[in-house]
């Protein structure tokens, strides 16, 4: 992982369930089939109804999102357990979800599968930054920098190397909790 | 201790434990469904290798139910990857929708939705199934693919809802990690007036707490309200605790919980012994609250989110386009015998679906009576579109050709758990939750109603 990135970001409110993130229809693709699960990505945050967001996080026919960094507000991810939902929105190249707090299955699901950093700011930022604003996430420092500011996230402590390996079960095999792969 | 810290205690072999403390505890049961069974099969294979056994081939329960009765492909092969997989593992508990261990299944849509297109040992939505089939025993650990997993604390065990990933591990290991969460407790006083059932009681805490006030924690009921209340109203309330954010939500267990378990354990043959665990004296809570059941009065939780609370006699000015009944909070038998006593002998305006929970569900309905009539019938007569291919269904929109779907934009009062845009498909229409008392009156004017009106 680089140390620091920068990317426009896709700035979403309050309650981002699961449903938006991928919704239900969707769930018949198996993410551990590597075709379904680049599919799953080209859906991510396809539920977010277009009159609230006109802006959509995923152009046309795009495997990739240009916004590879998401600012979100209370509860992001509630809902389903669905655990297409971080794997939606790390195939299509999210890096970190950032937001006020975050619902426990999903930022569970974010460390176990190890597709992306879920940040918690102590600051509100979905009324200060608005979607396409170019921010740099350091993850050294754990800060974001948008707009020439600069904040500082609460540090993401414990669950921070279990991303960093790659998920539940790099972690565990590398600290020696399971075996390593025969 | 509270209910659910003594659980983890003992589940993690330690003599104490308090919220906060990460613990590995030992799985009793670990359920997995067509959605998300196949990923999690994935992830085993993946992890543990092609030819990896599973660490306990009778506490894994398999139950397919999200998506069965659709004609998309994806889905139908979902059930069959779950069936290859519990034949080569030699999987005890999977209720399958075809009996043919060796067929693969799929759904004819020239036959329709409404008839009967499963086998003999297809159970439904698992978390109605899991104790009806006798797999859900006070005191144990039990973890399901599936938010709503948290249902089956209704009879005094510990259950929550976890990802593929974690699942993957337990098929492995039998373990998880987890931390210890704090408890909220709701003592309940009175009781439910007329026309007030378990949905009103579950729709006014997650408002009082908001949607997110029970992150992280667990939900425990008790009192003299919380003994007088059945089964299914315990299932109605537990089921919702993850939309208050809950990791967990669980009743005491008491004789009503004994006789409910141990009649089911016997017919079906499952696992007999369980150690239950007794309320303790010197339990800590991080928020203590008393509520009188008989102040409630029917409520409606409004679109975009569970915690949006009203009273239904408020909502009047508010039309509707259909009204929906079923999915694992909301399609129980006495949820369909509430329904039929507000419709009975009346006609609806608004075009409504129901989807029984499960197969049991759909043979009481047949065989249970009201004036000389079934509850089936009566429900016909009155013009709910009713479905045997008891299922999820609609409750999470699904594929298109999904029976009751949303599939345009609309407003629709339902029965279900979760009103997030898009949840029952389409995502400008706007779902209303409420009691299946209030889902039929409603249904019955064509606006949000207080089914006192009809009682």
């Amino acid at each position: 992982m680089p140390d620091s990135f920068s990317t426009p970001v896709f700035v979403v409110g309050d309650n981002i369930d699961t449903d938006q993130i991928i919704p239900a229809e969707y769930l018949t693709l198996v993410p551990t089939i590597a075709s379904e699960y680049e599919k799953l990505g080209t859906y991510a945050m396809i539920g977010l109804p277009e009159d609230k967001y006109p802006v959509r996080f995923m152009a046309p026919g795009a495997t990739k999102t240009k916004y590879r960094l998401i600012i979100g507000g209370r509860n992001f991810g509630c809902g389903s357990s669905r655990e297409h939902a971080p794997i939606a929105l790390g195939a299509c190249g999210v890096k970190a979800v950032i937001a006020d707090s975050y619902a426990r299955i999903f930022f569970r699901n974010c460390v176990a599968t190890g597709e992306l950093y879920p940040y918690e700011t102590p600051e509100p930022l979905a009324g200060v930054v608005k979607t396409g604003d170019e921010a740099t996430l350091d993850f050294e420092k754990d800060t974001l920098t948008v707009g020439g500011r600069t904040i500082q996230l609460r540090p993401l402590g414990e669950v921070r190397p279990v991303i960093d390996a790659g998920g539940l079960f790099n972690y565990a095999r590398k600290s020696g909790m399971i075996p390593a792969a025969s | 201790m509270t209910l659910t810290e003594k659980i983890l205690a003992r589940a993690s072999g330690k003599s104490h434990v308090q919220p906060g403390d990460n613990v590995w505890v030992q799985t009793d049961v670990l359920l997995t469904h067509d959605v998300c069974g196949p990923g999690t099969i994935g992830v085993f294979k993946r992890e543990f290798g092609e030819h990896a056994r599973v660490w306990d081939r009778e506490k894994i329960v398999v139950i397919p139910d999200h998506y069965i009765f659709t004609a998309d492909s994806l889905s139908n092969r979902n059930v069959d990857i779950l069936r290859d997989f519990v034949r080569e593992q030699g999987i005890p508990y999977f209720y399958d929708v075809i009996d043919d261990p060796n067929g693969s299944w799929k759904f004819d849509a020239s036959k329709g939705q409404l008839k009967r297109q499963y086998g003999s040992r297809y159970a439904g939505v698992c978390h109605t199934a899991l104790p009806e089939k006798g797999h859900t025993r006070p005191g144990e650990v039990l973890f399901g693919t599936d938010s709503h997993t948290c249902m089956a604390g209704a009879f005094a065990l510990f259950a929550t809802g976890i990802g593929n990933t974690d699942a993957g591990f337990i098929f492995g290991t039998g373990k998880l990690l987890i931390k210890v969460p704090a408890t909220m407790r709701f003592y309940f006083e009175g009781a439910l007036g007329r026309g007030v059932m378990a949905k009103d009681v579950i729709l006014h805490v997650i408002g009082e707490i908001g949607f997110d006030g029970a992150t992280y924690r667990a939900m425990q009921y008790e009192g003299p309200g919380a003994s007088a209340l059945n089964m299914d109203d315990r299932m109605t309330i537990t089921n919702m605790a993850i939309e208050a954010g809950g990791k967990n939500g669980i009743f005491p267990a008491d004789q009503t919980t004994f006789d409910y378990v141990d009649a089911r354990i016997r017919a079906n043959g499952t696992k007999s012994d369980y150690t239950p665990v007794d309320l303790d004296r010197d339990q800590k809570f991080i928020h203590d609250q008393v509520i009188d059941l008989s102040q409630l009065e029917p409520t409606v939780a409004m679109h975009p989110n569970p915690g949006n609370r009203a009273p239904a006699k408020t909502l009047g000015h508010i039309g509707l386009d259909r009204a929906y009944i079923g999915s694992c909070t909301g399609g129980k038998t006495s949820d369909f015998l509430a329904f039929a006593e507000i419709v009975r002998g009346r006609k609806l305006k608004l075009d409504t679906f129901g989807v029984p929970a499960t197969p049991q569900v759909v043979d009481d309905l047949h065989k249970l009576q009201m004036g000389g009539e079934s509850v089936w019938s009566i429900l016909e007569s009155a013009g709910v579109q009713l479905t045997e291919n008891a299922s999820c269904a609609a409750c999470l929109g699904g594929p298109g050709d999904t029976f009751g779907r949303l599939n345009t934009p609309m407003k629709c009062i339902s029965a279900t758990n979760r009103n997030f845009p898009g949840r029952m498909g389409n995502k400008q229409s706007e779902v209303f939750l409420a009691s299946p008392y209030t889902v039929a009156a409603s249904a019955l004017t064509g606006k949000i109603t207080d089914p006192r009106e009809f009682l």
